[in-house]
């Protein structure tokens, strides 16, 4: 910190004023009032009774989108055009490293309900322990395993014999994604899903080190595979749900089972297609603008970190969702 | 471009496209003060209801929405976004910053909050009404049971939260890369050191509430069962991450408050802050002891008993760093040349009634005696001596304190500290009898009691209404003084004031710093 000069402080960019905070704002707010009305139409609403929700929704998402652009391309022409001082540059870097961080414990609440429900609700449910007093009362016949291949509700014979009141019918799967169900190692997706993203981690590196060199073509290429790993792992996971859905009986309503799975697979797979189109971004700007520096290059950077958390990510959901 | 020499915008552009630390501050400190008027007519709403045993004046469920909203509002809407709007004044001039990190996000985090609770209060009116599981919606009540409003209210939520993270983002990126040469941490002053550790804890647990609320969400909409037992869930689950996030987030209430009481009383009692290395040791260990004690919230839903003693033994563990500050505070006074002006005394009620908070936190503590306080009065009282005595106080505090070098004029001394003895007197009406109507056991959140409650009952309703009342003095005097206060000549303001705010211009010019200022190597601490 001590490093810090006197004139790094004088320039540091403070824009006058904006447009973009309440055009986000508009644009935020439309669309999560859009989107709890289409769920609220679809749980509670009337069947056929059409209603606007819709259309806000999407405008809302038009708005927020279009507003997001020009924002970060206001930001980037700002530094193309000088004005970002080496301080300012360390605030986007501080800036993303803590968004990760926000991000990961965003995932922590989700393993953290896998591991409290495989270690300690599954067994109570079963009636183990002290926790599992009231197995005989309302789960009678209820085993554990996991993956869950038995609801609690399916053990006692569907929802009409079931004491407590819940909020409707959990048909488990009748195969899973485990490996032992699949029917040759090399049909098992998740296994070229894990190949496939680790690989990209490694190339986004390569390319990184391409643009250090000052080797554009390096950089272009390595980055542009990168995107294209990650486009085959969204297919790829796009084609394994599909496979749930129509072979597997596995479905967001199978139980926690199929909630765990899909939450944590799907948010992953979210923030995979999240990261494809930020690193297509950088490469497009790199590719079209020339953008990048071998100095300065934080859109690419931060971009890659992000890549390599969601990486990160995957290397945990491979060991507790697909393999033990 | 990039001017920064010329003054603030003319008209409504200047509050909607600002990018200025000082006038997203103000905003911040105005909404929070609407939204604590709000959700105090929802409390008055409470009070009036519980006058009198029987049924009053409201439905039992329009009851539930009272008690659900007031404690939403009032955490998410007063108490957490009129710290973030003193954040936002006092950081970038406590360390001699032209302005917060990211300015443009900066004002962002602000203006998602006020449509959230737009949407928030417009559910009263939506069909089934408002959510009434409580501020802690615990599921099924907020799942298997939940209306239309529930929907509405995840994503307020998530509005919240998206706000408080960038936020403080925001925060952390000032803090670390914007203080002026020679500003070291362990020099920093401990409002900025407070908060920059409740930055760091609401970027570790808002997320993991948007994880809760997503669950819910897909609980109630995509046939998940997260929480419910019937599919293998179990609605505890909701109660464990619901107090991961909100154990540290009693703290994100309470730290900025710690650090506004660190400012004052040392320029009341004429003395340097007592204990300043400790006191920044005492918030990291409460900091990191808050991510593990969250199931002291749920000592009666039959965890196991290792489980009740492991979170009994290290919640009884921050009473410790909670005392070495009450120590530190009151040390500083000792012996000090000590004057009682508003702010002093709204910090000396908080020292009072914050200890006392504490020591019925450490009654909660013991999870044996709280299975008979456990959702009682008792608990209300508990957390109403730490919040409202706690934080909110602090917060006044703050104000008085801060005001005639925000607007370069002085409050009424003697209607703020009217203010402060309305306020003292009214809130123990209100409260301290909630200790033994809770012990006797009367429970939380049920709009009649038996009739040996009724005399403290309406003691309290009697002190909450005067309580409430006090508060538009306080707004009264805030007014008046940015109306027509008297000019205050000197740019520290208080004699005993330390720190690189009171050396700016009396008002605040509109940018300060744009030159880091010297600091003195000799300054120890400021
Ligand atoms: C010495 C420190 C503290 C200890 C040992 C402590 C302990 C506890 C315990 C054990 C409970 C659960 C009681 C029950 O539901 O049966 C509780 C509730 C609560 N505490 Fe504290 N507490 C402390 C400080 C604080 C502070 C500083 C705040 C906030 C500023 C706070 C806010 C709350 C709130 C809001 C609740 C009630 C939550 C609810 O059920 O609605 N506490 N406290
Ligand atoms: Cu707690």
């Amino acid at each position: 910190m001590t490093a810090q000069t006197s004139t790094a402080h004088e320039n540091y960019y403070v824009p006058e004023k904006s447009k973009m905070a309440v055009m986000a704002t508009i644009g935020l707010v439309l669309s999560v009032f859009g989107a709890a009305n289409v769920m609220n139409d679809m749980t509670f609403g009337e069947p056929g009774v059409s209603s606007n929700s819709k259309f806000i929704m999407y405008t809302g998402l038009a708005v927020f989108g279009a507003t997001l652009f020009a924002w970060f391309r206001q930001a980037i022409r700002e530094n193309l055009a000088g004005m970002n001082s080496a301080q300012l540059k360390k605030s986007y870097v501080l800036g993303m490293g803590w968004f990760i961080f926000s991000e990961v414990m965003f995932f922590a609440a989700f393993f953290g309900a896998l591991f409290y429900v495989r270690n300690l609700v599954g067994p109570w449910l079963a009636g183990e322990g002290d926790g599992g007093r009231m197995n005989h009362l309302l789960w009678e016949g209820f085993q554990f395993s996991w993956p869950m291949m038995q609801t609690p509700q399916e053990a006692v014979g569907g929802a009409g014999s079931q004491l407590i009141a819940n909020n409707g019918t959990f048909t488990s799967a009748h195969k899973s994604m485990a490996f032992a169900e699949a029917s040759a190692w090399y049909l098992w997706l998740p296994l070229w899903n894990t190949l496939i993203l680790l690989s990209s981690s490694v190339t986004v590196h390569i390319a990184h080190m391409g643009l250090l060199d000052n080797n554009r073509r390096k950089f272009n290429l390595w980055l542009g595979l990168t995107v294209f790993l990650g486009v085959v792992f969204v297919c790829l996971q796009a084609l394994e749900y599909y496979e749930a859905y129509a072979h597997f009986g596995l479905t967001l309503n199978s139980g926690i089972y199929g909630s765990t799975f899909f939450m944590l697979t799907g948010f992953h797979g979210f923030h995979v297609l999240m990261g494809t189109f930020m690193l297509a971004v950088q490469l497009y700007r790199s590719v079209r603008g020339g953008h990048f520096t071998a100095n300065d290059h934080f859109g690419f950077e931060g971009s890659s970190w992000y890549w390599h958390f969601v990486d990160v990510v995957w290397v945990f959901l491979f060991l507790f969702i697909y393999i033990l | 471009m990039g001017d920064h020499h010329h003054g603030p915008a003319k008209g409504l552009s200047r509050w909607l496209f600002t990018t200025n630390h000082k006038d997203i501050g103000t905003m911040y400190l105005w909404f929070s003060f609407a939204m604590f008027l709000l959700g105090g007519t929802f409390a008055m709403i409470i009070r009036a209801e519980l006058f009198q045993p029987g049924m009053q004046l409201v439905e039992p469920a329009f009851f539930n929405q009272m008690t659900t909203l007031h404690g939403l509002v009032m955490v998410f809407g007063a108490i957490m976004p009129s710290f973030v709007g003193l954040a936002n004044w006092l950081i970038p001039m406590m360390i001699g910053a032209p302005d917060m990190a990211l300015p443009r996000l900066n004002n962002w985090s602000f203006w998602i909050l006020p449509p959230a609770f737009l949407l928030l209060a417009s559910t009263l009116f939506m069909e089934g009404g408002a959510p009434a599981a409580g501020w802690t919606f615990y599921a099924p009540l907020s799942t298997t049971y939940a209306g239309p409003s529930v929907t509405i209210f995840i994503f307020c939520i998530h509005i919240l939260g998206v706000s408080s993270i960038m936020g403080s983002i925001n925060i952390i990126a000032t803090v670390m890369n914007m203080r002026a040469p020679g500003m070291s941490y362990m020099k920093m002053p401990l409002f900025v050191w407070t908060w920059l550790i409740t930055a760091f804890l609401l970027v570790a647990v808002m997320p993991v509430l948007a994880g809760a609320v997503t669950m819910m969400l897909m609980d109630v909409h995509f046939g998940t069962s997260f929480f419910s037992a019937a599919g293998g869930g179990d609605p505890v689950l909701f109660q464990h991450i619901f107090w991961f996030f909100g154990h540290p987030e009693v703290y994100i209430i309470i730290l900025p408050a710690f650090g506004v009481v660190s400012q004052i009383i040392p320029a009341f009692s004429r003395k340097p802050l007592f204990g300043y290395d400790s006191m920044v040791y005492a918030t990291a260990a409460i900091a990191f002891l808050s991510f593990i004690v969250w199931a002291h919230h749920m000592y009666t839903v039959g965890m196991p008993v290792a489980g009740e003693l492991f979170f009994m033994y290290a919640t009884m563990l921050i009473a410790v760093p909670t005392g070495v500050k009450v120590f530190n505070w009151i040390t500083t006074m000792w012996r000090g040349a000590l004057t009682f002006e508003t702010p002093m005394l709204f910090c000396i009620g908080f020292l009072v009634l914050f200890t006392i908070g504490g020591f019925t936190g450490l009654m909660l503590s013991i999870a044996p005696a709280d299975f008979q306080y456990h959702d009682s009065y008792f608990v209300v009282a508990h957390f109403h001596y730490v919040m409202v005595a706690g934080a909110v106080f602090s917060m006044t505090a703050a104000v008085y304190f801060w005001l005639p070098k925000w607007c370069g004029k002085m409050y009424n001394e003697t209607m703020g500290k009217t203010h402060f003895w309305i306020s003292f007197i009214a809130f123990n009406v209100t409260f301290f009898p909630q200790h033994f109507v809770g012990l006797a056991g009367m429970p939380r959140r049920i709009p009649d009691y038996s009739l040996q409650f009724a005399d403290f009952n309406m003691m309290s309703s009697i002190g909450a209404f005067v309580y409430g009342a006090s508060q538009l003095l306080f707004l009264y005097n805030v007014i008046a003084t940015i109306v027509a206060g008297k000019p205050v000549s000197d740019d520290k303001v208080w004699d005993g004031a330390e720190g690189l705010e009171w050396t700016v211009a009396t008002p605040a010019p509109y940018h300060t710093f744009e030159v880091p200022p010297k600091i003195d190597p000799a300054h120890a601490h400021f």
